[in-house]
């Protein structure tokens, strides 16, 4: 293993931060309900809230989900604002129904809401008495998705942080991955790090209750996201140690990612080339051939997914692209700074958002691809901007080695089909085709 | 508490801004908490609007709630109107910054700011989306128009269409002509691409069109009482709702009733022979009062459909949809829990649900054929083809609309008699449809209830009912159950399920 992951010349771990703040056009944590129920198979995803956090999941998610979802809102009405006992109530009836309903329930995540926060609604007072209801049945636990304290995929971070403290001890020494990926990508770290000896590996958040992890002084854990860093402090506080490093995405992220745990591990080099050298070709080959129209083309990352920045780091270094802003909603150094000690000095860093602004922005560069939320790519369109929806980014697998060509690709189509499509060549009249409605 | 799952209506702000959104030259200003911008998307993707809805929000945090929300809002409606100066502003809070009591509306009041100023009151833990939109449209109405002298020639304003609606865009194009016929013409459509100026103009036009009474009854009853504007009850959706609509148009303008049907194909098309399969279809019908009613005439007396269960989801209209479920001998479903939907028309066993969005997952569970007749509907129900459900061209689309999901005429007795061939067979699904029709989970294996006892079903009989092809065997399982239930039995074997077959015959 000869990767040099040194960097000599100016990075981005110290440039400095933009910060605005105006209009935030991020969802809310809320929205991470959608992949983290089909994640856990035994779990509910009880929000306590208004119309507005059911609709929300429904918009977010309805454009994906026909299946009978495993989440609900329990809707507060005008009577529970009045009386907080009668909140106490109502929510043990709900929950009542509910498990009743679905006796196939392990798990019961009680989730907080904006309203429900506002009239401090104590979820976790009703977590813990639930659970002496329902135990050993049912674990209840809560944690807040609300837009006043969450940004979209922080709502997994404070999901999986509720699960921690309930995790057994354990003193065996384990490797844990942390963070909710597709079963395809998951199996693939595991059998690239089998492989190389690295064991026993467990996940966080594990499919089903009855196979959680335990942790204790002995754990070492690797987070699989950048957006856990309340998860990380959790598993800090149980004694666990984390593995820092860039993280897996395509072939120079999965393998500096790999090359830390195998180093944690004591693998030696010959092992970890053995066992890395076949899917790290392979995803070179899929990255030249994904990123071909990507190279020399700009992109402007509006805040949103959390991912930006190893997202960036990828596009720049393997895909040959240029960054011009990469946004946040928020910047957790502690996980990030590996990707940022990666990517050169260059970009506007910027935390937070006022929209507006952001906006004037971009249509003053007019970069090549701009990432941003659904409710802004088809207005950027219509300006003549080429535009990737940000949440597909979650949605899909684009994990390590195997995806690394899959997630150049996220962002090449845009452009092809840019190209693709000659709207001029079906009439006469090129200046007429105005966006219709 | 109430559990949901899915819901029909959002809450009331998402009203608001279907109001804001199908206008121009208005803008919005939301006092909500990071993350209510998801509303955005509805429109942008669903809708695929080329543009940002014309709404600010204030996106406060956690650590402003202890400090300055007010200010927070005082500033961010200052940038608005600063920055995208609308002809007027309408203010008003989500459910989140309700429970602040920040009074958007009075901290606008006291602005400076040298346009309209709208405050909404929106009670979002009572009310839903269609209050928000009827009460917004309502509001702007009431603050804007004015009365003025009438328009020299007789002209209609046409009331009700907005954004995120399900065919409104089409159904203007539709109503203008059939007032054209008539020599009417338009003074102003409202909130549809609207501006708060237009609105001013209101009281000018000698007609409202009461498109949709869902968005707009509330402004049509000011503008009867306040600019003395007639408005019509008859929404034109249907061959016969539309004849009676220009004759309720007629009558109230004092001009000639016409029509040019050249091209109205409907009625033919349910009458030619080909339709014949048609009769007797079981339908049940879910979504808004104004669609369900229409469609429950379409269906009895325009495609000879037997209408077995219909209901709305919108309360506001509970009264009207119950004595039309009375009309039709049946006892409507009021009620915005997709569950009890889902129940309702399990129950029923319907061969085709006429519904909206939600009662599309619900056909697709029980593997029953569904069109989408109302909102909330999703991406594929904004064509990009015009199809309107208003006036003539409306009749037929929804001719071809409610055909479709169903498996045709020739093909449905072909299937009846070589149902065992290894190809053509009914688990295959309508042969115009790529894909194979899901199978019907839930509904065949569960027996249906339908008089409250377990019916058994002796393992011949239930062979016998799985030759039944698959459109036509919930009707039959529920038919036999009903019919062997009414005799006193406990048991269904071949020959109850023969004899209920002749006992139902038609």
């Amino acid at each position: 293993m000869n990767h040099s992951a040194r960097i000599t010349a100016r990075t981005c771990r110290d440039a400095p931060v933009l910060r605005q703040r105006g209009q935030r056009e991020v969802f809310c944590g809320l929205t991470g309900i959608i992949w983290l129920h089909r994640k856990m198979q035994d779990a509910f995803f009880l929000v306590v809230g208004s119309r507005t956090c059911a609709h929300l999941l429904q918009s977010a998610a309805g454009v994906m989900i026909f299946a009978e979802p495993r989440f609900g809102t329990a809707i507060l009405e005008e009577g529970d604002l009045a009386g907080m006992a009668d909140a106490h109530d109502e929510l043990d009836r709900e929950v009542a129904r509910l498990l009743d309903r679905r006796p196939d329930i392990r798990q019961l995540f009680l989730v907080g809401s904006c309203p429900s926060e506002v009239i401090k609604l104590d979820l976790a007072r009703a977590a813990e008495r639930l659970t002496q209801v329902y135990a050993p049945r049912v674990r209840v636990l809560n944690y807040s998705g609300s837009g006043i304290e969450t940004t979209f995929t922080q709502g997994e971070d404070a999901c999986l942080a509720s699960m921690v403290p309930a995790l057994p001890a354990s003193d065996m020494r384990e490797l844990l991955l942390v963070g909710a990926l597709p079963e395809v990508v998951e199996d693939q770290a595991i059998s690239l790090l089998g492989k190389m000896g690295v064991g026993p590996i467990r996940v966080l958040p594990a499919p089903r209750s009855a196979e959680m992890p335990g942790v204790g002084p002995n754990t070492v854990f690797a987070c699989l996201q950048p957006f856990l860093g309340t998860t990380v402090a959790a598993l800090q506080n149980r004694g666990a140690r984390m593995i820092r490093a860039p993280f897996p995405f395509g072939e120079e992220g999965t393998t500096l990612w790999l090359k830390a745990i195998a180093n944690e591990f004591s693998v030696d080099d010959a092992t970890f080339e053995r066992v890395t050298v076949a899917p790290r070709t392979r995803a070179r080959t899929a990255i030249t051939n994904a990123s071909a129209v990507l190279r020399g083309k700009s992109i402007f990352f509006m805040p949103d997914s959390q991912l930006e920045i190893p997202l960036t780091r990828f596009l720049v270094r393997e895909c040959g692209m240029e960054a011009i802003e990469i946004g946040q909603p928020y910047i957790h150094k502690g996980l990030v700074d590996p990707d940022l000690d990666l990517i050169p000095a260059g970009p506007v860093i910027s935390e937070g958002q006022d929209v507006d602004l952001q906006l004037d922005r971009i249509r003053a560069v007019r970069p090549d691809l701009t990432v941003c939320g659904l409710g802004l790519a088809n207005p950027l369109e219509a300006e003549g901007l080429t535009t990737k929806w940000a949440i597909e980014l979650v949605f899909t697998p684009v994990h390590f080695y195997e995806q690394a060509g899959d997630l150049a690709g996220l962002f090449s189509r845009p452009l092809r089909r840019r190209d693709l499509l000659k709207p001029e060549a079906a009439g006469p009249f090129p200046e007429t085709h105005a966006v219709a409605r | 508490m109430k559990l949901t799952v899915w819901t029909y209506e959002g809450p009331p702000h998402v009203g608001a801004m279907r109001v804001a959104t199908g206008m121009k030259g208005l803008h919005y200003v939301l006092h909500a908490p990071q993350g209510d911008t998801y509303a955005d998307l509805l429109f942008t993707m669903i809708e695929r609007r080329d543009h940002r809805p014309p709404v600010t929000y204030t996106t406060f945090e956690g650590r402003d709630l202890g400090e300055d929300t007010a200010g927070i809002f005082k500033k961010t409606c200052q940038g608005a109107y600063d920055r995208f100066r609308p002809q007027a502003l309408i203010v008003g809070a989500s459910c989140t910054a309700e429970l602040i009591q920040d009074d958007p509306g009075g901290l606008a009041g006291a602005m400076d700011i040298p346009v309209p100023v709208v405050a909404l009151e929106l009670p979002s833990y009572q009310r839903k989306e269609i209050f928000g939109t009827d009460e917004t449209f309502y509001q702007l109405v009431r603050h804007l128009a004015q009365p003025m002298k009438k328009t020299p020639e007789v002209t209609a304003n046409l009331i009700g269409p907005l954004a995120l609606g399900f065919r409104h865009r089409d159904d203007i194009q539709e109503v203008k002509g059939l007032l054209c016929e008539m020599g009417i013409s338009i003074n102003v459509v409202a909130p549809f691409d609207a501006t708060p100026k237009d609105l001013t103009m209101l009281g000018q036009g000698h007609i409202n069109i009461l498109m949709y009474p869902e968005h707009a009854e509330a402004a049509a009853r000011h503008m009867e009482r306040t600019l003395g504007i007639p408005y019509t009850k008859t929404v034109p959706i249907g061959v016969g709702a539309t004849h009676d609509f220009i004759a309720e148009v007629a009558g109230i303008c004092g001009v000639v009733p016409k029509a040019d049907l050249s091209r109205l194909r409907q009625p033919w098309w349910a009458k030619s022979v080909d339709s014949t399969y048609l009769t007797g279809k079981r339908v049940f019908l879910f979504g808004d009062a104004t669609h369900v009613r229409t469609a429950a005439r379409i269906a009895r007396d325009e495609m000879g459909f037997d209408v077995v269960g219909l209901g709305c989801y919108n309360r506001e209209f509970a009264r009207s949809i119950r004595t039309l479920g009375k009309e039709f001998g049946i006892e409507a479903l009021i009620t915005d829990d997709y569950l009890d939907v889902e129940k309702a028309i399990e129950e029923a066993a319907p061969e085709m649900i006429l519904g909206t969005q939600m009662e599309r997952h619900i056909g697709k569970r029980l593997g029953i054929p569904c069109a989408v007749i109302s909102a909330p509907v999703h991406v594929q129900d904004f064509p990009a083809r015009y199809a309107p459900q208003m006036g003539w061209e409306g009749a037929n689309v929804i001719f071809d609309t409610w055909v479709h999901p169903l498996v045709m005429g020739l093909e449905e007795h072909l299937l009846t008699m070589f149902r065992e061939d290894f190809e053509f067979h009914d688990a295959a699904g309508p042969s115009h449809h790529g894909t194979p029709a899901p199978k019907p989970v839930g509904v065949a294996p569960a027996p249906v209830r339908a008089i409250g006892a377990v019916m058994v079903w002796r393992a011949d009989a239930e062979t016998e009912l799985k030759k039944i092809p698959f459109f036509a065997r919930g009707k039959a399982r529920r038919n036999t159950e009903k019919f062997a239930a009414n005799q006193g039995l406990q048991e269904v074997s071949i020959d109850t399920l023969y004899e209920a077959r002749a006992h139902y015959a038609r």
